[in-house]
């Protein structure tokens, strides 16, 4: 079982693909990782010896920031947003999208379930 | 798309006229203007911007972590009151 930046990878995945199971690393990251390491893209995770573990564990450590202090990073950012009162920050504390889409359709992601309003005249003819 | 590296930020220059001047005679006013896509310099930290957002000027006071963002991201130009028959919450 590899254990990798505090989560279990799944262990019948390919090495490529198991390690974006990690929060802030995603295919390309993944690939480059196991290249300086000189692992096999395809070889599974369950197949990696300790020496490669090893290995993958301290480029992870060295160069990215991952899980827990990439998601903190990421949340400290918003809450400085919506602490200096910024539009951006407005939009974040109101669950809106903050970079300009439209909200008169769509934009359900940030919204949520649709809320019917009852009551709602429907347009005959 | 972003702007680029090359130009710099940019700062309107009457805006940056007043601000260094205030600046030299360490006065406090709070500068009325327009500039909404000005950014906020180091220098304008401490000051009271009154900044128009088509209607009114909204007072925008410059902190320090607001250096980088731009005058008109903190006086907003719609105000929504809510749905009406939305009493709740």
């Amino acid at each position: 079982m590899a254990r990798i930046a505090g989560i279990d990878l799944p262990k019948n995945k390919r090495g490529e693909i198991g390690l974006t199971y990690i929060f802030g690393i995603g295919r390309s990251r993944a690939q480059r990782i196991l290249t300086e390491a000189g692992i096999d893209f395809n070889k599974k995770v369950n197949e990696w010896n300790d020496d490669e573990q090893n290995a993958i564990r301290k480029i992870v450590n060295d160069n990215f920031k991952v899980e827990g202090g990439l998601r903190s990073e990421v949340a400290l950012n918003i809450k400085r947003l919506t602490d200096i009162g910024s539009y951006r920050g407005i939009r974040h504390r109101n669950g809106l999208p903050v970079r300009g889409q439209r909200t008169k359709t769509n934009s359900r992601t940030r919204k949520g379930k649709r809320k019917t309003v009852a009551n709602k005249k429907k347009v005959t003819k | 798309m972003a702007r680029s590296l090359k130009k710099g930020p940019f700062i309107d220059h009457n805006l940056e006229k007043k601000v260094t001047q205030m600046n030299e005679s360490n006065k406090k006013t709070v500068l009325k203007t327009w500039a909404r896509r000005s950014v906020i310099y180091p220098e304008m930290v401490g000051h009271t911007f009154a900044v128009h957002n088509g209607n009114k000027f909204i007072p925008v006071y410059c902190t320090e972590n607001m250096v980088g963002h731009k005058l008109g991201e903190f006086a907003a130009t719609r105000s929504f009151k809510g749905h009406s028959g939305n009493n709740k919450k």
